[in-house]
C-alpha cells in the first residue's frame, strides 16, 4: 500500500469524503477555543492593550498564507515528474485558498498597525513581501483560469509556480534589503515569536492547529469539487465523441 | 539561430515593427512625470532614477505580448519548432533581439531623459551600468512570461500580471543602483545582486521557456 | 531508414481521436491520408512532426527527418520571398534557394513582399519551403488548399521528384495528385470510447 494510490481520483474521493468531517469537526473546535480562549482569557499587553489579541487571526494566516505556497509548489512538482492529475487539481485548489489566507494576514495587519504605528500601511519588509506573494496568487489564478485544456494548464502552471517561488524568495531578499536601503534601523519588524509570553503563546498554538486543519479540510473538498468538475468535463467530451 | 537573429532585427526595423515603439513609450512615461508630480527640480532629481527604471521596465513590458505571438499567429513557431534547432536556443535568440530592440535603446535614451528630470550629474553613469545591466533579465523573464501566455487569444493583460511580479528583484536592485549612484552612495552591493539576478535568468529562464513553449505548441 | 508507426494513438485537447494506426514507409513511397473533416489527421501529422507526444504506439526513423507543412506558411509579411526562402534555408543549413524559386514559378516574385502576395502564391511559396530544407519526410496538412491547376501540377512534379530522390512524404489531402501512394483512411482508426472502468487515472 503505497501513498500513491490516493492518486487515483475515486480512491481520492472516497477517502478524502471519508476524513473530511473529521477535519471540519477538529478545525472547528481548535479555531472555537483557540479563539474564545486567546479574546477572553488572556491578560491585555501591557503596551498594547486589546489590539495585541488580533494576533490570535494575523499569525496564522500569515503563516498558512505562506505554507499554502509551498504546498502548491510541491503539488506541481509531483505533477510535473509523477503527472498525477489529482495533484494539478490539488495545487489549483490551494490556490484560492492560499490568496483569502494572504488577505486576511494583510488586512488583519493593517487592522492592527493603525492603533500601533498610527498607519494602515508602511513599506516594511514583511508587509512588501506578503503583498507581493498577492500578487504571485493573482498571476497563478489567472494563468489556470485562462487557459482551456486542463492539462496544459497544469503543465503550465506547474512551471510557473516553480519559477515563481524563485523569483518569490529573490524578491524576499530584494525587499529587505531595498527598505534598509530607505530608512536604516526604523524598522517595524514583528518578530513576534521572541516578546510573547506563554499566556499569549498557548491559545496562539491551538490557533495555528485550527488553522493548519481548516486548510486541510479546504483543500480536500476543493479538491473533490476539482476532481467531480473534471470528471464532468471528461463526460462531456465523451458525448460529443459518441455523437460526432 | 544567427538567420533568426538576423531576421527578427530585420522585421523590427521594416514598417511597423514595432522599434521605436518602446522608446517613444519610454519618452511619454518620462515627459508625463513632472505634469502629475510638478515641475520643482529638486523632488525631480530625486525621484528620477526611479521613474527612468520603471518607464524602462514598462517600455519593455508592452513590447513582450509581440514578441512570440506574432510567430504563433502566421505558423512560423510550429516550424522552428521541428527545425533543427533547439527551443531553448530559439526562445534565446528571441530574447536577444527582444533585448537589442527594446532594451538596447532604452539604455542610450535613458541619459537624455534624465536630463528632463534633472538627474544629478553623478547618476547618469550609473543609470546607464544598472539599465544594461537589468534589461536583459527583463527581456529573459519577458520572454517567459510570453511563452506562457502564446496560445491565449487576449494574453496581453494577463502577461502583465505574470510577469510584473517576477520583475520585482531586477526592479528593485537596478533602481538601488541607480538611486544610490546619483546620490553618490556607494553601489556596488546592489549592483553585484543585479548582474547575478540578470545572469542567472539567462542561464536557467530559457529552459523554463522552451518547456512552456513544447506545451503550448502541443 | 524506413519510416514505422506501430500502434499510434493521438490525442487533440486531451481527447483521444486516433488509435491503432499502423503503417510502413520506404523511401520513394508517399502516404495519403483521407477522413472526414475532424478526424484527426492535422493531429497525426503533427505527432509526426513531433509537435506533440503519442498517447500510445511508437514512431520509429522520423526523429529530426520531417519537415512539416501546416494550414499556415509562417511567412512574414515585410520579408521578401527570397528573404522568407533564404531564412529557412539557413535555418536548416545553408541551401541553395534557386530550385525550390523555378520549382514553384517564384522566381518573377521574388522581390515581392510575402505580404503583397495572393493566397495560392503565398501557398506556392509554403511548399518552396519544403524542398529548402532538404529533409527526407515530408508531413503536409492539406498542401493544395488555394492552389490553381497548375500550381497543383507544380507541387505533384515536386513531390515526385522528392520521392525520386529518396524522400518520402505524409500527406492530408483529398485531391488526386496522380501519385503512386498508398492510402490511409484515418476513419478506420477512430478512437474507441474507453470503457467506464478505466476511468479513474486520466479522468477519459
Amino acid at each position: 500500500m503505497s501513498l500513491w494510490e490516493y492518486a487515483n481520483p475515486k480512491k481520492f474521493l472516497a477517502t478524502s469524503e471519508r476524513v473530511l468531517p473529521a477535519f471540519w469537526a477538529l478545525s472547528g473546535l481548535c479555531l472555537v477555543v483557540g479563539l474564545v480562549w486567546g479574546f477572553f482569557f488572556t491578560p491585555d499587553d501591557f503596551r498594547q492593550g486589546s489590539t495585541v489579541k488580533i494576533i490570535y487571526l494575523h499569525v496564522p494566516s500569515a503563516l498558512m498564507a505562506i505554507n499554502a505556497w509551498l504546498m502548491m509548489l510541491v503539488a506541481s512538482l509531483i505533477w510535473l515528474v509523477r503527472r498525477h492529475h489529482v495533484s494539478a487539481l490539488a495545487a489549483r485548489a490551494a490556490a484560492p485558498v492560499g490568496v483569502a489566507m494572504t488577505l486576511i494576514a494583510l488586512v488583519t495587519g493593517a487592522i492592527w498597525g493603525q492603533p500601533m504605528w498610527g498607519t494602515w500601511w508602511a513599506w516594511d519588509p514583511r508587509l512588501t513581501s506578503f503583498l507581493i506573494l498577492f500578487l504571485f496568487y493573482l498571476g497563478y489564478i489567472a494563468l489556470w483560469a485562462a487557459i482551456d485544456n486542463p492539462d496544459t494548464a497544469a503543465d503550465l502552471t506547474s512551471v510557473l509556480c516553480l519559477v515563481g517561488s524563485v523569483f518569490a524568495l529573490l524578491s524576499r531578499y530584494a525587499v529587505n534589503f531595498w527598505n534598509q536601503g530607505l530608512h536604516q534601523g526604523a524598522s517595524l519588524s514583528l518578530d513576534k515569536e521572541k516578546n510573547v509570553a506563554d499566556v499569549f503563546y498557548q491559545p496562539l498554538l491551538v490557533c495555528i492547529a485550527g488553522f493548519v486543519l481548516l486548510f486541510v479540510a479546504l483543500v480536500l473538498y476543493r479538491t473533490g469539487t476539482e476532481i467531480r468538475a473534471r470528471r464532468m468535463r471528461a463526460l462531456i467530451a465523451r458525448e460529443r465523441a459518441g455523437a460526432a | 539561430m544567427i538567420a533568426l537573429l538576423l531576421r527578427d532585427l530585420r522585421l523590427a526595423l521594416r514598417a511597423g515593427g514595432g522599434f521605436g515603439l518602446g522608446l517613444a513609450f519610454f519618452l511619454i512615461v518620462t515627459v508625463m512625470v513632472p505634469f502629475s508630480v510638478g515641475p520643482q527640480s529638486a523632488l525631480l532629481s530625486s525621484i528620477a532614477p526611479g521613474v527612468l527604471w520603471l518607464g524602462a521596465l514598462l517600455a519593455c513590458l508592452l513590447s513582450l505580448d509581440r514578441l512570440l505571438a506574432l510567430d504563433w499567429e502566421d505558423g512560423s513557431l510550429d516550424l522552428l519548432a521541428t527545425a533543427p534547432l533547439p527551443l531553448e536556443g530559439v526562445v534565446s535568440v528571441k530574447a536577444l533581439a527582444h533585448w537589442i530592440t527594446t532594451g538596447l535603446p532604452l539604455v542610450l535614451a535613458a541619459p537624455v531623459l534624465g536630463v528632463l528630470l534633472n538627474l544629478p550629474a553623478q547618476g547618469f553613469l550609473w543609470i546607464v551600468v544598472s539599465l544594461a545591466l537589468g534589461t536583459p533579465a527583463l527581456s529573459v523573464i519577458g520572454t517567459f512570461g510570453a511563452a506562457l501566455t502564446v496560445g491565449l487569444k487576449r494574453g496581453g493583460l494577463l502577461l502583465s500580471l505574470l510577469v510584473m511580479p517576477l520583475y520585482v528583484p531586477t526592479l528593485i536592485f537596478g533602481a538601488e543602483v541607480a538611486r544610490r549612484g546619483a546620490q553618490g552612495m556607494d553601489a556596488i552591493t546592489p549592483m553585484l545582486m543585479l548582474a547575478g539576478i540578470s545572469a542567472g535568468a539567462i542561464a536557467l529562464l530559457p529552459f523554463a521557456s522552451a518547456a512552456v513553449l513544447r506545451v503550448n505548441l502541443r | 531508414m524506413d519510416l514505422t508507426v506501430r500502434d499510434l494513438a493521438v490525442a487533440r485537447g486531451g481527447v483521444p481521436v486516433l488509435e491503432g494506426i499502423c503503417f510502413d514507409l520506404s523511401p520513394g513511397q508517399a502516404v495519403v491520408l483521407r477522413g472526414p473533416n475532424g478526424a484527426g489527421k492535422t493531429t497525426l501529422l503533427r505527432t509526426l512532426a513531433g509537435l506533440q507526444p503519442p498517447l500510445a504506439g511508437t514512431i520509429r526513423g522520423a526523429e529530426d527527418r520531417v519537415a512539416y507543412a501546416a494550414h499556415a506558411d509562417g511567412l512574414k509579411p515585410t520579408l521578401s520571398v527570397v528573404e522568407n526562402l533564404r531564412f529557412w534555408a539557413r535555418v536548416f543549413g545553408h541551401r541553395d534557394i534557386a530550385p525550390a524559386l523555378t520549382a514553384y514559378a517564384l522566381s518573377d516574385l521574388a522581390e515581392r513582399p510575402a505580404g503583397a502576395l495572393s493566397a495560392g502564391q503565398k501557398r506556392r511559396l509554403g511548399l518552396a519551403r519544403m524542398l529548402v530544407t532538404g529533409r527526407t519526410i515530408w508531413a503536409m496538412d492539406e498542401p493544395t488548399v488555394s492552389l490553381d491547376r497548375d500550381a497543383t501540377a507544380q507541387f505533384a512534379d515536386a513531390v515526385r521528384g522528392h520521392l525520386a530522390g529518396g524522400g518520402m512524404a505524409v500527406m492530408a489531402t483529398h485531391i488526386d495528385l496522380g501519385l503512386d501512394a498508398q492510402v490511409l483512411d484515418v476513419a478506420g482508426y477512430k478512437a474507441r470510447i474507453p470503457a467506464w472502468d478505466d476511468t479513474d487515472e486520466a479522468f477519459l
